[in-house]
């Protein structure tokens, strides 16, 4: 997939490591850069509603990631993220209260419990695949559900537990604005590791298990090994994930983290673009704002004459759902390579004007 | 040990068992004709059983004529789905074609809470009598009716496949695509009836769960359940559909009977089928009738 991407014309690569950069131009880097540094001076600049949708993105996009590393780029195939989501909150939660340790460490501590618990549901993955690995993965979704439901010492049972905030050298990051920081510097890192992670021997052994598995096993890329690594990795992410996301709201109840979590996970990437890093933040961006303009769109019409219509208004709920479940199949049929795909032909069309060639 | 309950509990998982076989047939179906994983099947079934109810309700119909009226709806909205959204859909690879039902899962399920709301509604009473009693044992009217519906869909469903000719029209579609239609075949036509007959079908199971536990978007869960019964009897096999159907709708009554006496772990039934999903996984992925995959390079 990354043949998609184009390169601006006299652009050669004379050597592997001018290949294996992360940033393909000299111009991407520095708008990258650029990016993250306007995203550091946020707060001043946008109200605080906007930020808490910003954390969320944040949160989201490393689990998206996650998820994309296993179903884009290993092509297995997961409908258990949201449990592995969730999992990642109740543990982070659970050793900073049970055990006292400092919610900074607890964070990566959970999501390396997400990892193990992850690698053992996709056990299953060395050897079943396709259809019956979507299948499995969906029977973890239930019965981690039915365990959050159950493990009062973990999770709290139906009354769900308390996160605290992150507190570091005595400063607690409980404003939105202070943990806006956190999320941020967590996502930053969080990508670039997946970047770097792509262009390492396990990243290439993964697109080669998604491409050809037999070719790959033939070329000497060990398939039980690299499919159970992409699950471990997968789950660390959504842990992290989850972890940020428990200590953000302050307050974890199992009722979040259904099937219906797990879907959104997988719409955020098919939109973005399986198999694409880029295409895993512009999905969540995507979905994320995709309530927001419903909702703000139906207030607009609940100030005209024509466009109060009762049902409309009290079915607001629902149709977001709806709207999910449109937007998949919408991208499914008439775009199945996702935003990034769409963008790189954006930009080419910009490139190539007024001669599309 | 409270033999009495247990063997009603068994009872009760034969009857829910045959339904079970009989959305896993359409399942079954759908996968072997169409190669198309259908997470949308549970909808299937709130959809027939909702059209059915408002036939009921608004426009005043019996019960027959009412039925009637919905499967006809149905075979047309299952052709018609598989027109417009599962069409463009062939070739793609497999996640997207298991994410483009689930999408239709979610949109379905969600417009028909919000047309008809989340409380469960009953149909008006098509029986006299609620329940019989055969050799002692109480069962209801419904059920009776369902294993008697379930089992002339079975064999509909034999003489459609073995005596047909749009049988084995299916049949050679889901042998080898392109002979079939080198051969004459519209496959095109045979996706469609696929569908059609999988939503029909699948409606009916709807209709017959509606009488006895009212209509409400929990019939959609039935679509999920199915999963254990099908992969337990084999992806591919109608057989084992139904074998796997009956197997786990009586492991799940005997899970609850055995945990509501003895280990008091609560939520079995539900939860039951999905462990014997995983072990099934873990060490026949094929089930009991599927045909192993073999690759060649």
């Amino acid at each position: 997939m990354s043949s998609l991407t184009m390169r601006p014309c006299g652009d050669f690569r004379t050597s592997y490591k001018q290949d294996n950069t992360i940033f393909e131009t000299k111009t991407i880097r520095w708008v990258t850069i650029f990016t993250i540094i306007a995203l550091c001076f946020a707060p001043l600049l946008v109200d605080g509603y906007f930020i808490t949708l910003l954390i969320q993105i944040s949160y989201l996009g490393i689990a998206a990631l996650g998820l994309n590393i296993l179903v884009g780029y290993t092509g297995q195939i997961s409908l258990g993220h949201g449990a592995f989501f969730g999992f990642g909150a109740f543990a982070s939660a659970w050793l900073n209260t049970s055990f006292h340790i400092p919610v900074f460490l607890c964070i990566p501590l959970a999501g390396f419990l997400t990892m193990g618990v992850g690698m053992m549901f996709g056990a299953p993955a060395a050897r079943i695949k396709g259809l019956y690995l979507a299948i499995a993965t969906l029977a973890s979704q239930f019965i981690i559900e039915d365990f959050f439901a159950r493990a009062e010492w973990f999770s709290g049972g139906a009354a769900g537990s308390m996160a605290n905030p992150i507190n570091l050298f005595g400063f607690a990051f409980d404003t939105d604005e202070s943990f806006y920081y956190i999320a941020l510097f967590a996502l930053v890192f969080m990508f670039i590791w997946g970047c770097n992670l792509m262009r390492s021997r396990d990243g290439r052994a993964f697109v080669a298990v998604r491409d050809h598995y037999l070719s790959a096993e033939i070329m000497g890329v060990k398939l039980n090994k690299y499919r159970l690594l992409s699950f471990g990795i997968s789950s660390f992410y959504a842990g992290i994930g989850g972890a940020l996301y428990a200590h953000y709201l302050g307050y974890v109840s199992a009722e979040g983290f259904t099937i219906m979590m797990s879907i959104q996970f997988l719409a955020m990437i098919i939109i973005g673009g399986l198999g694409s890093i880029k295409g895993t933040l512009m999905g969540v961006i995507f979905m994320v704002f995709l309530p927001e303009v419903l909702e703000s769109g139906v207030g607009l019409m609940k100030m005209t004459d024509w466009g109060n219509i009762p049902m409309v208004i009290d079915g607001l709920a629902y149709i977001k759902e709806m709207a999910i479940g449109l937007v998949i199949i919408g991208f499914l049929i008439f775009e199945p390579e996702g935003l990034a795909h769409r963008w790189t032909q954006i930009k080419n069309y910009w490139k190539f004007y007024p001669f599309a060639y | 040990m409270n033999f009495e309950l247990l063997i009603q509990l068994i009872v009760n998982g034969l009857i829910v068992g045959l339904l079970y076989g009989v959305i896993g047939m359409c399942f079954v179906l759908v996968y072997k004709s169409t190669q198309i994983v259908n997470f949308a099947q549970g909808e299937f079934l709130l959809i027939g059983a909702w059209v059915c109810w408002a036939s009921l309700i608004y426009l005043e119909l019996p019960f027959f004529l009412g039925f009637l009226l919905s499967l006809v709806f149905m075979a047309g909205f299952g052709v018609l789905l598989q027109m417009v959204v599962l069409r463009p859909m062939i070739g793609e690879p497999i996640i997207s074609v298991i994410m483009v039902t689930i999408g239709l899962s979610i949109f379905f399920q969600s417009l028909m809470k919000w047309i008809f709301g989340v409380a469960p509604q009953s149909y008006p009473k098509v029986f006299d009598n609620e329940s019989i009693s055969i050799f002692g044992l109480n069962v209801e009217m419904a059920y009776l009716m369902s294993t008697v519906i379930a089992l002339i869909i079975m064999v509909a469903f034999y003489l459609f496949f073995k005596h047909s000719k749009h049988g084995l029209a299916m049949r050679a579609t889901a042998f080898d695509q392109q002979a079939s239609q080198s051969l004459g075949i519209s496959v095109k036509h045979v996706f469609a009836m696929s569908w059609g007959i999988a939503a029909t079908v699948s409606a009916t199971a709807g209709i017959v769960l509606g009488m006895v536990n009212g209509v409400s978007d929990s019939l959609s869960i039935m679509g999920i359940k199915v999963f254990p019964a099908v992969i337990l009897g084999g992806l591919d096999s109608i057989v084992g559909a139904i074998v796997g159907g009956l197997i786990i709708g009586v492991l799940e009554n005997v899970a609850e009977f055995f945990d509501s006496q003895y280990l008091h772990i609560g939520n079995m039934y539900d939860i039951a089928p999905f462990y014997v999903l995983l072990i099934i996984l873990w060490f026949k992925p094929y089930g009991l009738f599927g045909t192993r995959d073999i690759e060649r390079i």
